[in-house]
């Protein structure tokens, strides 16, 4: 078991947002988390990659407890993810930014950078190769040398995606990957996040798009008012009663 | 191209005492460029990272009175003392940096200058160790290295060149590293800096210290270039001044800095006896600058090449 | 004892002074989120103004403060409109800069207008008054009384007026003011020449009290940062009440303990206050 969420719960204030929940991701799985607006999934995935840390309950990655760890730590110990507003280096080269996926990878200090020493050498020239190759898996590899903010909005959900493949994570959180993209589009990502499966990574996806979840999730969580009202196959959640009155209805279109 | 250009000014730098008569001409170049090495600390703070560091002339005052203070009351030669006061500056810039980067944007900018002015008072009234506001003066000049001797404008004006020189090359060599980009990369988008498993306040504080060091070694090449030194060196109006050359200049740039300190020493000096009254034209020239055109000289001239280069 | 109660009356003095200089700087603050860091040369150039009402125009002391006001509140207004707006959307350090555009400016226009050495400036309130076994000059006492009637002035233009009223809807939520239709842009000017007037008064009631230089404003700045990182950046009691309090405190610590450490108090106290508290004393959890 990769991931486990364990009672879950994150207060602001006098405000709720993520309430008891819990699940597990397995290896190698793709989870969805639906739910309708508001209903805490972008929370949940904040409280995950230790954003902000959560009220109460626990979370173990690989058999080790990151409940209270810092957002770095927990991104190198290999949970990389997206945010729900596309989160780039907008100054800086596509190139750049998918270097910094790869990063964490690099032990270089000041020092190598100033002495030039082998280490940093061999460590710049590793992680050039590892934003390219992260760049090729998204598709924007042509793209390298372009400002990161002036690429248009499809390419820079790419982009997103290609830093946390560069970071080469064990898990990706991936914040409503298809938001604001057409369905032609839409379709192209769904090809992609299957070969990031295929790939080996276990992802867990936060997503309104029915189309894009149910022809992709290995299972599904959903969420309302913060607190888990189904989990299962997607056939078994759209047909759960629960859910459907969450939705209204809306359950069945994209 | 732009390597063109450095040669090119590598060359006159080198060639400069041979070409221009008065050595008062030679002093004000010298003096621009040790503003210039400290204006390099304030863009590793500020331009690469984000961070506007409203003390850093206080840390230029720690390496030129290290300096001066070791020379003049322990009797210690140049070198040693120039490295203790380098030192100085960097463990001053740890603890300086641990407390303040705790806090953010505007709050830093106030305790950075809190901090940068207490010191600024330290100096000025440590009467016994620093002289008050009189100073430290007959700052013994370097002894000679083999026949090589550095009591003349001269040699100093060569050794102030070599301190810029490292300067810029210790600036080319971060940049464009991974912990450079990655102080870029923090300036740009903290919280996916973070993501990408950066531990920002770790970074953030090599980049202050690095930015202090290079304010000491300016401060130490000040004490050793004039032979004497004050506390009017170390005050909060001296910072703000590096930020003008900086911002005018190009921040974030490589010859921002150095460009910046040029050009506005340039016009100071073309301004003659109305120099003082410099600032009712840079004063304005920095708010339209920050408002129309916050690249300054070399960031505009980079975005113009750019477009030469590149398709 | 009675040392501790001439002491306490400095405080009161130098207090009120204090306290009208960082009430304007926590309104802007707290109506804009913008530290104006030209505010201490703003404070300087209304001590120009009113001296020169006084020393060179002869228009009498109340007069040149008027003048002072006025015409601090005319600067305040452009530099609202000319330098703080036009930034509003751009990186902090930005506004930062322009700011320090703005004080540079400043402080040539008056090394320009008067030189750069120490002026005194007279006041005609001079005399020494006893009471109570305390010693002041006038000057001083018109200082307290003075200050308290401007503050007292301020609240009940914020509190009782509708345009105060505007203010105060801004200092709480700026777009939740724009969507009930209050014009933030009239009311981040109305701030400014505010504070910058306010400034002016307090930059002539040092009259006599104390020597005024182009370059004072730097001191002014930072103390005034100091008191409202103390009370609470955006909150008008809270720079009052912090301006007394370091006047207090320097009041004694100069007479207890070192007369040229003084002015380092201030900034002894905000690097406390923020070493420990990074995000200000009484800042609002987010």
């Amino acid at each position: 078991m990769l991931l486990r969420v364990r009672n879950i719960t994150k207060r602001f204030g006098g405000l709720v947002a993520v309430d008891d929940v819990s699940f597990d991701v397995p290896a190698g799985h793709i989870k969805a988390i639906i739910g309708p607006n508001g209903a805490g999934k972008s929370t949940l995935f904040n409280l995950i990659s230790g954003f902000y840390p959560s009220t109460s309950g626990s979370l173990r990655f690989e058999d080790a407890d990151i409940t209270h760890m810092p957002m770095h730590t927990i991104a190198r110990r290999g949970i990389a993810r997206t945010f729900q507003t596309t989160s780039l280096f907008k100054h800086q080269t596509v190139l750049d930014n998918a270097m910094m996926g790869y990063r964490m990878h690099a032990e270089s200090t000041l020092f190598d950078a100033l002495l030039r020493t082998p280490r940093a050498r061999r460590e710049e020239a590793e992680t050039r190769e590892a934003a390219f190759e992260a760049l090729n898996f998204a598709g924007i590899e042509p793209l390298a040398a372009r400002i990161a903010g002036s690429i248009p909005q499809e390419a820079q959900k790419r982009l997103a995606i290609a830093i946390a493949v560069a970071a080469k994570p064990k898990l990706i959180l991936l914040d409503e990957p298809v938001a604001g993209v057409t369905s032609e589009e839409t379709l192209e990502h769904a090809a992609l996040i299957r070969h990031m499966a295929r790939e080996g990574y276990t992802i867990c996806l936060v997503e309104h798009k029915m189309s894009l979840v149910m022809g992709l999730a290995d299972s599904i969580v959903v969420l309302h008012h913060g607190k888990k009202i189904a989990e299962g196959t997607p056939g078994e959640v759209s047909a759960d009663p629960a859910v459907i009155e969450a939705y209204l209805g809306a359950a069945t279109h994209a | 191209m732009r390597r063109v250009l450095w040669i090119l000014a590598a060359a006159v730098a080198v060639a400069l005492p041979f070409l221009v008569p008065k050595s008062f001409y030679l002093q004000i170049i010298a003096s621009a460029y040790i503003t210039a090495i400290a204006v390099y600390g304030l863009n590793v703070i500020l331009g690469y990272t984000g961070l506007l560091n409203l003390g850093h002339a206080a840390f230029f005052g720690i390496g030129a009175y290290a300096v001066a203070l070791l020379q003049t009351k322990a009797g210690w030669p140049f070198w040693p003392a120039l490295l203790a006061g380098c030192v100085a500056s960097v463990v001053l810039g740890a603890l300086v940096g641990m407390v303040s980067l705790r806090t953010r944007g505007n709050y830093f900018a106030i305790f950075t200058a809190a901090v940068g002015v207490m010191i600024a008072i330290v100096f000025t009234n440590w009467q016994d160790l620093t002289g008050g506001n009189i100073g430290i003066v007959n700052i013994p000049p370097p002894p000679p290295i083999g026949s090589l001797t550095f009591d003349g404008d001269v040699p100093k004006y060569y050794l102030v060149l070599a301190a810029l020189a490292l300067t810029i090359l210790i600036c080319v060599l971060v940049r464009n590293s991974l912990i450079g980009r990655t102080f870029v990369a923090i300036a740009d988008n903290e919280d996916l800096a973070r993501a990408t498993g950066v531990n920002v306040a770790r970074v953030r504080l090599t980049a202050f210290m690095l930015s202090t060091f290079l304010a000491g070694l300016a401060g130490g090449m000040f004490a050793m270039y004039n032979g004497n030194l004050g506390p009017d060196q170390t005050g909060l109006d001296i910072t703000f001044e590096q930020l003008l050359y900086l911002v005018i200049g190009g921040i974030g740039t490589i010859a921002g800095p150095l460009v910046g300190t040029l050009v506005l020493v340039e016009i100071s000096q073309q301004l003659q006896g109305v120099e003082q009254y410099r600032f009712l034209i840079f004063g304005p020239m920095l708010v339209l600058l920050v408002r129309f055109f916050p690249l300054g000289i070399v960031g505009g001239f980079n975005r113009l090449t750019a477009r030469w280069v590149r398709p | 004892m009675h040392l501790f109660f001439q002491e306490l009356l400095n405080g009161l003095v130098v207090g009120s002074l204090y306290a009208l200089v960082a009430l304007g700087l926590a309104l802007i603050y707290g109506t804009m989120q913008v530290p104006n860091f030209a505010h201490g040369h703003l404070y300087m150039l209304g001590a120009y103004v009113a001296f020169f009402g006084v020393t060179v125009a002869h228009i009498g002391y109340w007069p040149a403060m008027l003048l002072a006001i006025v015409v601090l509140a005319l600067v305040g207004i452009l530099l609202e409109r000319l330098v703080f707006r036009p930034l509003s959307n751009a990186p902090e350090v930005n506004t930062i800069i322009a700011a320090v555009g703005v004080l540079f400016f400043l402080q040539t226009l008056a090394q320009v207008w008067f030189g750069g050495d120490y002026r005194v400036f007279p006041s005609p309130y001079d005399r020494v008054v006893h009471f109570a076994g305390l010693v002041a000059t006038q000057q001083q006492l018109i200082i307290i009384v003075a200050a308290a009637v401007l503050m007292i002035a301020l609240f009940w233009f914020l509190k009782r007026t509708l345009t105060g009223a505007t203010i105060e809807a801004v200092a709480q939520n700026r777009a939740g003011a724009a969507l009930v239709g209050i014009d933030t842009n009239r009311v981040s000017m109305m701030v400014f020449a505010i504070s910058a007037g306010l400034a002016a008064a307090a930059a002539t009631l040092i009259a006599s009290i104390s020597l005024i230089s182009p370059s004072m404003g730097f001191t002014v700045i930072l103390k005034a940062f100091a008191i409202i990182v103390l009370g609470g950046m955006g909150s008008v009691p809270g720079a009052i009440i912090g301006a007394y309090i370091l006047a207090f405190a320097e009041s004694f610590a100069g007479t207890y303990i070192s007369s040229n450490y003084q002015d380092a108090i201030a900034f002894g106290v905000l690097v406390l206050i923020l070493t420990f508290k990074p995000t200000g004393l009484f800042a609002k959890g987010t």
